[in-house]
């Protein structure tokens, strides 16, 4: 299995802080990777910087073996779903319109874009009669479920996840987890799941990185981390949440 | 002294200066081809407001006040009657403003004074012959016409009552009298052909001066907080209010006689025409067609009066009340409208600039405030000397479209900045154009905030427009300043209360306006 993103070496540093330290990683196709860590631990800024909202000091990322630039970002970016705790839906549009936004920037024609959202809906189960409605008109779930739309649209290969389910209530929150895994699963999708929670990220990941103050602690199953820590930081961050884990 | 005229002496008519503004415009669009490129955005902008006029037609202006209104009034009516098309732009300003004008061909005639040539527009410092100014004067392109038959001394001017009681007759005899209480318009005060050097002639002790308004001037006097104030002979209102004119008994005033400039190049048959008018204006008649005008508020009656038409004229003069609305409102709307629209235009774009911040974007900001914190009345000031600017429309639209800046791009800026990071950044990793971010998510997400600042300069528009009439562009300050000039309150609310009208039609039409433009899942 071959790597989708490669990232060699990579650094970032904010004016106050490291939020990276020099870091390597893969990410394979067809899996789901899930970076786990405490708040700040820079699982987002890693995200960030595969997306390009943010650029390395230093190291390089490379997506399906070239290297990312300037240049090819934006074409790059319409390859990659991202999705965000608030759902990042434009308050404006309706749920019709974000979904279809970037495929009508590109000039899809109007019955692909049809046949494709009609896709969607059946996948994310996701009612089309509320495809005219707003944003503050739909609920959390709802409107994760259009982000997801959104983020699947154009066929990425690859599909970023930050804290998709941070904001939402338990029940709502288990049902959407059933629903993603499941799509996961159906797509072959490669994704990369940024979560502080243990339990998601056992429940999703078929490897998991810890993380802790801008480093990769470890790589791994949840059983190594569990049963062959590299660090006493990993016993201590699967202890803390174990009584979620033992569900 | 005579540039003392064009402040000093107001008793403006109040049917102002419409009709000439189509020739204002007519002559400006000339020049716009010489015109550095930065300002060729204003010169297209009066292209609606230009009224299709022939070529050929003669341009008569006017000073701002009653009896250079009424001279210009006169003389157009003469050249129409003689066959020649002719537009009167009256008011457009004092000596040097109007002499530009002529000497640039934006007007080919205008009434003046023999004083006012020597010392003003020649800068000769003795009196002039009639023949040493023709000469001089041809030297520049410009003919005379003899005098128009009466010469219009400054004065000054007491109540008759006063002066009997003190014995006052000559200006001589104040030296008497040094607790007086003078009351002059500031710029005779300030000139230094004025008040300084006639006090030095008479050795004048009054101590007790003020400043104050020309036409405000004679109120005061009436109440008795002034005892002596300055004036013209012909005017009107030394009869109207029983005052009596001191007598020049050191001869410190030069004769100033009633002629008209005329640009050499003018049509002889205008310039005869012109001609014909030359000494049929004695003092009596001048101040008779001067208290008609003061007294029916329109200088096209006391025109009338001159040709003994009387009230058979059906003239501007007659204009009703309505229509004079109707063309105040309009002029008022594409004065403050095409400004708006110019604010937008520039202001939102600046606005999104600055929303990035940096150096530009203070820049920006910085700039946009200093022109707000500069008074409305000193920025059109300040713009009228500027060439290409002048005494125009134009210049009220370039003032207008400064002032409106701020609200714009600080609203646009502010608007942008609002939008949280996470939906910016699901811009950027959607993968748009920074242009489609801009046109499909920021604008519209700012849309509240831009809508609201532009609001706020259209009602600062529509209010500040009426400080157009001060330079000739008209608009409701029309009524408003002549309704000053003339200190009839009547007046001044025919303006006051339409514009302020208007000011609550143009915020009820942004609230609407609201309801078209911001998208809907922002208004839920």
């Amino acid at each position: 299995m071959s790597a989708l993103v490669r990232l060699v070496d990579v650094c970032k540093r904010y004016t106050d802080a490291i939020a990276l330290q020099p870091t390597d990683l893969s990410i394979e196709r067809g899996n789901t990777t899930v970076l786990i860590g405490p708040s700040g631990c820079g699982k987002s800024t890693l995200l960030r910087l595969i997306i390009g909202l943010v650029r390395p000091d230093s190291g390089s990322i490379q997506f399906n073996g070239s290297p990312v630039t300037v240049d090819n970002i934006d074409a790059l970016r319409r390859r990659i779903g991202y999705v965000i705790q608030e759902g990042g839906l434009f308050p404006h549009l309706t749920a019709r319109a974000n979904v279809l936004l970037m495929a009508r920037h590109i000039g899809k024609s109007p019955d692909e874009m049809q046949s494709r959202l009609r896709e969607l809906c059946e996948l994310t189960r996701f009612s089309d009669n509320l495809l005219p409605r707003y944003p503050v008109e739909l609920s959390g779930g709802q409107r994760q479920r259009v982000s997801l739309m959104r983020a699947l649209m154009l066929s990425p290969e690859l599909l970023l996840l930050d804290e998709p389910l941070g904001a939402l209530d338990p029940l709502v929150r288990a049902s959407l987890q059933k629903d993603l895994r499941e799509i996961f699963t159906r797509l072959n999708q490669t994704v990369l799941f940024v979560t502080h929670d243990l339990a998601e990220a056992i429940y999703f990941g078929n490897k998991i990185v810890l993380m802790n103050e801008g480093r990769i602690v470890q790589k791994g199953t949840v059983t190594d981390l569990r049963e062959r820590p590299a660090d006493p930081f990993v016993s201590e961050f699967i202890n803390a949440q174990r009584g979620i884990a033992a569900l | 002294m005579n540039r003392i005229r064009k402040a000093g002496k107001q008793g403006r008519p109040e049917s102002g200066n419409q009709e000439s503004r189509k020739a204002t415009h007519r002559r400006r669009s000339f020049r716009v081809s010489s015109l550095p490129h930065s300002f060729l955005i204003f010169s297209c902008l009066p292209a609606f407001l230009i009224h299709s006029s022939s070529a050929a037609e003669i341009a008569i202006g006017s000073k701002k006040f009653t009896e250079s209104y009424v001279l210009g009034e006169i003389a157009k009516r003469t050249l129409i009657d003689a066959g020649i098309p002719a537009q009167h732009r009256q008011g457009m300003g004092g000596t040097i403003i109007l002499w530009e004008a002529l000497r640039r061909g934006q007007i080919d005639a205008y009434p003046e004074y023999t004083g006012t040539i020597a010392q003003e527009i020649l800068k000769s410092d003795r009196a002039l012959s009639r023949d040493e100014i023709r000469n001089s004067l041809a030297k520049l392109g410009v003919e005379t016409t003899e005098s128009l038959g009466f010469s219009n001394t400054y004065a000054l001017v007491m109540r008759r009552s006063k002066a009997q009681r003190l014995g006052i007759r000559t200006i001589s005899d104040l030296r008497k009298h040094p607790d007086l209480k003078i009351g002059l318009t500031h710029e005779f005060l300030d000139r230094q052909d004025g008040w300084r050097p006639l006090r030095e002639r008479y050795a004048l002790p009054q101590r007790n001066i003020i400043g104050i308004d020309h036409a405000l001037g004679y109120s005061a006097l009436a109440s008795g907080s002034i005892e002596v104030k300055d004036a013209y002979s012909t005017d009107a209102k030394i009869e109207q209010n029983d005052l009596v004119a001191l007598e020049d008994d050191l001869h410190f005033f030069p004769k100033y006689e009633a002629l008209f400039l005329v640009r050499s190049s003018t049509p002889s048959d205008a310039i005869a025409a012109l001609r014909r008018l030359e000494g049929t204006l004695d003092e009596k008649r001048m101040i008779r067609l001067n208290a008609e005008a003061d007294r029916t508020k329109s200088y096209t009656r006391a025109a009338d009066l001159y040709f003994e038409r009387g009230a058979t004229s059906g003239s501007a003069a007659d204009e009703s009340f309505p229509h004079k609305l109707a063309r105040w409102t309009l002029r008022h709307l594409q004065l403050a409208g095409f400004s708006l629209l110019l604010s937008v235009a520039v202001g939102i774009p600046l606005g999104i600039v600055a929303s990035r911040g940096g150096a530009i974007g203070q820049l920006i900001l910085g700039f946009a405030s200093i022109v707000q914190t500069i008074p409305s009345l000193a920025l059109l000031a300040l713009l009228v000397p500027l060439p290409f600017f002048g005494i125009s429309v134009r210049t009220a639209i370039a003032a207008l479209f400064l002032y409106g800046l701020l609200p714009i791009v600080r609203n646009t800026a502010t608007g942008l900045q609002d939008i949280p990071r996470s939906l910016r950044e699901s811009a950027v990793a959607l993968g748009l154009s920074p242009v489609a971010r801009l046109w499909e998510i920021y604008l519209p997400m700012g849309s509240r905030s831009i809508l609201s600042g532009i609001k706020t300069s259209a009602v600062i528009n529509v209010g500040t427009a009426t400080l157009a009439a001060l330079i000739g562009a008209g608009g409701l300050g029309e009524p408003i300043l002549s309704g000053l000039d003339l200190n009839d309150h009547m007046t001044i609310l025919e303006g006051a209360i339409p514009a302020a009208v208007l000011a609550l039609l143009v915020q009820w039409f942004f609230d609407l306006l609201d309801r078209v433009l911001i998208p809907k899942g922002l208004r839920i």
